[in-house]
């Protein structure tokens, strides 16, 4: 690469343009004066642009009065009250409750599905196959769509309200009693704490035992009873402080309760349902990935089926699978971002979609927007990269 | 132990039978059709809870979604009124008349009705191109590609947008719209995409730290946020960036939205092909004395290329459900016009908005079925030519 001749003491001439090093130089030097020309005069448009038509710029709208109503929120927001930076925490925190859910529900359901096509059921094999190919093969807009006007907004209305148990369902939502703590209830939440602590205390013990004596203990009936037994007691004992708010028919609307709106309920349903497909594909990878000799080995070592596929199958398994599963948590969340086509409050509805037409600062809307979702995105690269340095340490 | 005594519990514990031992009754019958059955379906008591769940979950819900579409379905009718329950006195499934009446503008939005050939001769093209360039067998299928990648986008642009020389009406992409404008959005996602991807690829390879921190920085970023925000920043930033007279139409921003997104993706996937490609090859192609374009062109990138080509359709696949994202941003795609469609008042029944997206779930599941189909037969291929 240097131009040295081997066998001969002088370097051979280069022509100094023939020469890489100042080749790669002056591409790069070409490259960057390209980009910064390109961004210097994107900008010189854009200040031109917004002074032609009267729009502020910087960040000052972040303080000013919001003005408009939020279908749903987890903090305290009121129109007249609360700043536009107010509202976007309720849409970034509505953002995350439904990704949150989201995962939660899909991981379940995806296990579920990608445990189900390796079924020796064929039936069942069959059916979850179905499942992924027509899921998959829709647009996840479609889908939201169908779940949100064909399904729910065809539920009967106010006055002819579902009930269901203490429960009401119609078209404008789902409404649920709502747990009223009442004074005794915070020993039971210190209970909760306790038992969860004792668990840990336990495991750890359990643990090191095994690890001395070979011995095993039941961890898992201990930790049932120690997460859920011992609050339960204590519940009891503290004479059942809790009542619940059963929501109540009116003329017109259905007061009191938990209020699920249908666009939440719609995104909620839509997102897993089709993350779930995915996430079937990489559970069914990772268990294929395993190969059949391990099962074979644990089996001729006496393992029964059960220890089987919790000691050796999953813990292996898993390696492939959590990589491609967090890109899928990921794309849950950034998917969630559809919300703004069924008129959820999430992020971009409210934030790229309400403030954005407001304020009609495009490029600082835009820039948080998009800044909130790479934070997102690059945390969680940053902890999967942590976590594959980690699997790869225990791979002795 | 010693010997004698291991000796001793040989003789103690060794026998023989004196009587036979009675015969065993013959093994379950294994093959057939019962076999199948005892094999495949009901070899254990949870086997076979679960295969009667399952077949009474089918049993409801095959013959309720082929009521729906067919044998309650509405075939004729001119108004709302062939599909209301209460005017029919019968059960009501899909309203068919209604997509029959739509399903011009399903198909051309509000392209003007005399000049629809042209759409029709654009769709004739691209399926000669995707034809030439996915039959492995087609004769010159590098003039195919050609046809593909150069002759194709700017034929069909002269063709749907107009050029007055030649006499074609120029049409604005206001009035485009359905499956037209969802099929130019995933076309020039496709097409756009390979090309920029390979680049954007070979930059994040490369040896020259600016370019491939600038490509790292283009994928990052562009793979970090949602399809939406790309569209929305294309939508309302980009008229920004450029001086006034030039300011793009609302589709051509949506284009550059979806080929930017879909350059990012492509990019990834190209990335993987290309570190697929053994160091070898790279050092032999630089052996000979190929340059840095050459060994890319000749060597490097139809190897990994080859080896990628099912995640490259899985890709398009992705694009082409994401397309449907462009109705967020205004753009009439197939999926926006049956949402106006379906809230038409002379069409308006309870029954309306499923057969609407009954179409287009029909109308993607056949496109991106077909596409996977595709994507694992190459698989197939690629896996038997590994084996030889």
């Amino acid at each position: 690469m240097s131009g040295e001749v081997s066998g001969s003491s002088r370097p051979a001439q280069v022509v100094f343009y023939n020469d890489p090093k100042f080749r790669s130089i002056a591409y790069q030097v070409v490259l960057c004066a390209i980009v910064a020309l390109l961004v210097y005069g994107a900008a010189r448009n854009a200040i031109d642009n917004l002074a032609r038509a009267h729009i502020a710029s910087g960040f000052g709208f972040w303080n000013d009065t919001a003005g408009f109503d939020i279908s749903q929120t987890l903090i305290e927001y009121t129109a007249r009250g609360s700043t536009y930076g107010r509202a976007f925490w309720v849409g970034l925190l509505n953002t995350l409750l439904v990704a949150g859910l989201g995962i939660i529900v899909a991981t379940i359901l995806g296990f579920v599905i990608g445990i189900s096509r390796l079924s020796s059921n064929w039936l069942l094999a069959k059916v979850a196959g179905g499942y992924v190919e027509i899921v998959r093969n829709l647009p996840l807009l479609l889908q939201l769509l169908f779940w949100y006007n064909a399904v729910l907004k065809a539920l009967p209305d106010t006055r002819e309200s579902i009930a269901i148990g203490g429960a009401f369902l119609n078209n404008r939502g789902l409404y649920l009693p709502e747990p009223v703590a009442k004074s005794g209830f915070d020993a039971v939440e210190m209970a909760l704490l306790v038992g969860a602590a004792a668990a840990i205390v336990f495991y750890i013990w359990a643990r090191k035992k095994q690890e001395r004596t070979g011995q095993q203990s039941p961890l898992l009936w201990v930790t049932l009873a120690l997460i859920i037994g011992f609050p339960l007691a204590v519940f009891a004992l503290a004479g059942f402080p809790l009542s619940l708010d059963f929501p109540k028919t009116g003329r017109f609307n259905i007061t009191g309760g938990i209020e699920v709106l249908p666009e939440f309920a719609a995104l909620l349903f839509g997102l897993s349902i089709y993350t779930a497909a995915f996430i079937a594909e990489v559970v069914r990878a990772g268990i294929l990935a395993v190969s059949r000799g391990q099962t074979e080995a644990a089996y001729s070592l006496g393992l029964r089926p059960g220890p089987t596929l919790r000691l050796i199958v999953v813990p292996q398994a898993m390696r492939v699978i959590i990589p491609p599963l967090t890109s899928q948590y990921l794309n849950l969340t950034k998917n969630s971002s559809l919300a703004v086509a069924i008129g959820y409050p999430d992020l971009v509805q409210v934030f790229t979609g309400t403030v954005l037409n407001q304020t009609g600062q495009a490029v600082e809307v835009v820039a948080i927007t998009m800044l909130v979702y790479l934070a997102i995105s690059l945390t969680t690269s940053l902890l999967m990269n942590l976590y594959n340095r980690h699997m790869a340490l225990a791979e002795r | 132990m010693t010997m004698a005594e291991g000796d001793l519990a040989v003789t103690e514990i060794a026998f023989l039978s004196r009587a036979s031992i009675a015969p065993r009754p013959p093994p379950a019958k294994m093959s057939g059709a019962i076999g199948w059955l005892r094999a495949n379906l009901l070899s254990t008591p949870f086997n076979i809870g679960l295969t009667i769940l399952i077949v009474l979950l089918l049993a409801w819900a095959v013959p309720e979604v082929v009521k729906f579409l067919l044998i309650d379905a509405v075939w004729g009718g001119n108004d709302r009124n062939a599909c209301l329950e209460y005017v029919q006195h019968r059960e009501i499934g899909a309203c068919w008349p209604f997509v029959w009446e739509r399903l011009p503008y399903f198909i051309y939005g509000s392209y003007p009705i005399s000049e629809r050939w042209r759409v029709d001769v654009f769709f004739v093209m691209l399926a000669t191109g995707i034809v030439w360039l996915l039959w492995l067998n087609a004769p010159r299928r590098d003039l195919g590609a050609i046809y593909f990648f150069a002759v194709l986008p700017i034929s069909s642009f002269i063709l749907l947008s107009g050029w007055s020389w030649i006499g074609l009406r120029p049409v604005d992409t206001v009035l485009w719209g359905g499956v037209l404008v969802t099929i130019v959005v995933a076309s020039v996602g496709i097409v756009v995409s390979l090309p920029l991807g390979i680049i954007l690829a070979l930059g994040r390879r490369s040896h020259m730290p600016a370019v491939r921190l600038l490509s790292v920085i283009f994928i990052e970023f562009v793979r970090g946020v949602p399809l939406i925000t790309v569209l929305f920043m294309a939508g309302v930033m980009l008229p920004l960036f450029v001086p006034e007279q030039l300011s793009p139409d609302k589709l051509v921003r949506a284009l550059v939205g979806i080929a930017i997104f879909a350059s990012a993706y492509m990019a990834e996937v190209v990335r993987a092909g290309l570190q697929a490609v053994p160091r070898g090859q790279y050092e032999g192609a630089m052996a000979v004395g190929l340059r840095y374009w050459q060994r890319m062109r000749l060597v490097i990138l139809p190897q990994a290329l080859r080896v990628t080509i099912p995640n490259i359709v899985n890709t398009y696949i992705g694009l082409f459900k994401d397309t449907t994202l462009v109705f967020i941003v205004g753009i009439f795609d197939l999926l926006r016009t049956i949402e106006v469609a379906r809230i038409d008042p002379k069409w308006a029944t309870p029954v309306t908005s499923t057969t609407g997206y009954a179409v287009a779930a029909i109308f993607y599941l056949i496109f991106c079925y077909g596409m996977s189909r595709y994507a694992r037969a190459m698989e197939a291929r690629l896996a038997k030519a590994d084996r030889r």
